[in-house]
């Protein structure tokens, strides 16, 4: 495995403009794409606008480990005046993800659109996921707190369309979708309110400057409450318990397309902002933020790992408590971020990581295995691994990972947490996690039990095995699962950049 | 000043948010609840407009000195206050905020729409836009036996 500083993934030329590239590609196919003529036409573009995000992903990757810090200026007024990216290790990290799960979502949707949504709304479908990956991308390259704004609204608004077109498979789909929107809105609005008082506070809006004139007002009860509004803001987009109300809806209802994206990228875009906020921009040390992390954060990620893994247990639908599982284990990600002042966050970065593939190759494998039967619950699919080994086994794998099992990246991104969690010295989050993890076995040992070891119900649909379209963008996510699980060099140099980026001041 | 009077824009901008609030959660209709959505993110547009204020202030566009425009608006300030700050008798309000929001409310617009059409799907698909009918009729499809054909 080649070390990141070593990665020159594009030439100069594109590489200078790398950060403007990232986040246009997609918004110019965005636009592309919802002029297409036909559906496949719109795939082709929607890949291809993808394919190109993450190259230049990868050639940020590179900058950021060989200089630690891109920055980009547009229209020649220098930040703070001026709105520049900001792209640093952490944010390199989060835009390979991203774009990495765009292009294998994109891809995957050329088959598992088609059977999913009428085919007039291709193009549109296409365009708004393109939109959604814009906005993403754009939310963790920049260093400017409203340009966030934008960006976080620019994802959320195409989300809210992507989740409701899920209407023609489950009409479920609508209330989530709308649900999702009032949530949304308010978690966004929230954010804003935070940033007027700290516009307020400090008279700028770029992060590093806010930064710099924080650290003498963290006294200011203007400061405190614009702290406040930010974090509940992110808390509700990021699903932190008990803002998820909107998320098991908008996951389970969705078309598989979008909730295989969402899974892997937007709650965690989300957290992206609110890691920025409370370990970058707030001032360390700051009693409040301190008081926030110990007697806030870590005790409501505690109860999310715990409450939300008992009701997937006792979830019947699939994807629900897929869904509910996401919520669980932004519950694990946030008690690592808790510990992270102590210990260092590369163990949450790691799973942050990790957790991205995993549930996207279970998101992936149930979407595949859609494709040929209509099915909710889990008795549904009892027995399905006759009809559709591969899927079936794809979906093992993700399952085991979930899980911890060993030889898989869940492992060890959940080994690392916990060296994390005793080095800070807080055994109670150790013991948290283990029983977490624990109860992760219980439900994810329900849906393998029912998938490999159950009879199909008499006289039950027949599943088919997914066509190659679908397989292959599966199986390159499932091996990646299993190789990071035996040599974990690439996704570890990726945590421990974006741990560094986090620990530094910006 | 009593701070009622001088807090004035701040207590209309906190009454409006608690109001949008309270419609959002409170309401079983999906419309009257974008309309509690909308009067919450007006709160934070006056918030912001509020915050950009300079009492006395006009719109930052450059006046010239000594211009019949520029006595005009001299005129309308307290002489105390334009001796103080010196700029040939003009005071600007900070445009940044102004312009902020104004992005803020375009977002705001375009929620709206989004919100506004996914209820009118509602109501195609489930016949009404009363989230207590909604939930009656999602419970109902959560329960049924088999697959949804």
């Amino acid at each position: 495995m080649i070390a990141l500083d070593a990665l020159h993934a594009a030439p100069p030329v594109l590489t200078l403009h790398a950060p403007v590239l990232l986040v246009a590609a997609p918004l110019i196919a965005a636009c592309a794409a919802a002029l297409a003529p036909s559906g496949r036409i719109g795939w082709m573009i929607s890949v291809t606008g993808s394919v190109f995000a993450a190259w230049m992903a990868l050639a940020l990757v590179g900058e950021t480990a060989r200089h630690g810090l891109v920055t980009y200026t547009f229209g020649g007024f220098a930040p703070p005046l001026g709105i520049g990216f900001h792209i640093d290790g952490f944010s390199a990290m989060m835009a390979l993800l991203i774009s990495c799960a765009g292009v294998i979502a994109s891809i995957y949707s050329g088959h598992a659109l088609t059977t999913e949504v009428r085919a007039e709304k291709h193009t549109l479908v296409q365009a708004g996921f393109m939109l959604c990956q814009t906005g993403l991308l754009g939310l963790v390259s920049t260093g400017d707190a409203f340009n966030a704004f934008v960006f976080l609204e620019v994802s959320s608004i195409g989300t809210y369309a992507l989740v409701a077109i899920g209407e023609s498979r489950d009409r479920r789909a609508l209330p989530a979708a709308f649900n999702y929107l009032i949530m949304g809105t308010i978690g966004a609005t929230f954010y804003l309110v935070g940033l007027g008082f700290l516009y307020a506070a400090t008279g700028t809006l770029n992060m590093v400057d806010m930064a710099a004139r924080l650290a003498t007002l963290s006294d200011s009860t203007v400061v405190q409450a614009g702290f406040a509004f930010v974090v509940v803001g992110l808390g509700i987009k990021a699903a932190m318990f008990p803002l998820h109300g909107w998320l098991p809806g908008a996951y389970a209802y969705a078309p598989s397309l979008v909730s295989i994206f969402l899974a892997a990228t937007a709650t965690k875009a989300s957290l992206y902002l609110m890691a920025r906020f409370v370990f970058d921009v707030f001032p360390d040390g700051a009693a409040f933020g301190q008081g926030f992390i110990h007697w806030v954060l870590a005790p409501l990620a505690a109860t999310a790992a715990i409450v939300c893994s008992i009701q997937a247990v006792f979830e019947r639908e699939v994807r629900r408590i897929l869904a509910f599982s996401s919520v669980a284990q932004v519950g694990f990600i946030l008690l690592g971020l808790s510990v992270g002042a102590a210990a260092g966050f590369s163990g949450a970065m790691l799973y942050l990581l990790a957790h991205a593939l995993l549930k996207m190759t279970l998101f992936m494998a149930i979407g595949g295995l859609a494709l040929s039967l209509r099915f909710r619950t889990l008795d549904d699919i009892a027995g399905i691994a006759r009809d559709a080994p591969w899927s079936a086994t794809a979906f093992a794998i993700g399952a085991a990972g979930l899980a911890g099992a060993p030889l898989t990246i869940g492992f060890l991104a959940k080994w690392r947490l916990i060296e994390d969690a005793l080095h800070a010295g807080q055994i109670w989050i150790v013991v948290v996690l283990a029983v977490a993890s624990l109860l992760t076995l219980l439900y994810v040992g329900r849906m393998v039990e029912a998938v490999f070891f159950r009879a199909a119900p008499a006289g039950a649909q027949r599943a088919k095995e997914a066509p190659v379209g679908v397989l292959a963008p599966l199986f390159v996510i499932a091996g990646l699962c299993i190789w990071f699980g035996i040599d974990a060099s690439l996704p570890e140099q990726l945590a421990n950049s974006a741990s560094r980026a986090l620990m530094g001041a910006l | 000043m009593s701070f009622f009077a001088m807090h004035f824009n701040y207590i209309v901008v906190v009454i409006l948010l608690m109001a949008g609030l309270f419609l959002v959660f409170s309401s079983g209709n999906l419309i009257k609840r974008m309309i509690g959505l909308a009067m919450f993110q007006s709160s934070a547009a006056l918030f912001f407009i509020s915050l950009g204020k300079v009492s006395g202030g006009t719109a930052a566009i450059a006046v010239a000195p000594g211009s019949t425009e520029a006595r005009a608006l001299a005129s309308q300030l307290d002489p105390a206050y334009v001796a103080q700050v010196g700029v040939e008798g003009v005071v600007y309000s900070n445009p940044l905020p102004h312009a902020l929001i104004l992005t803020a409310i375009v977002v705001g617009v375009a929620t709206l729409a989004v919100g506004l059409a996914i209820a009118v799907r509602i109501r195609e698909a489930f016949g009404s836009v009363e989230a207590k009918d909604i939930d009656v009729l999602s419970r109902v499809e959560a329960t049924q036996p088999g697959p949804q054909a």
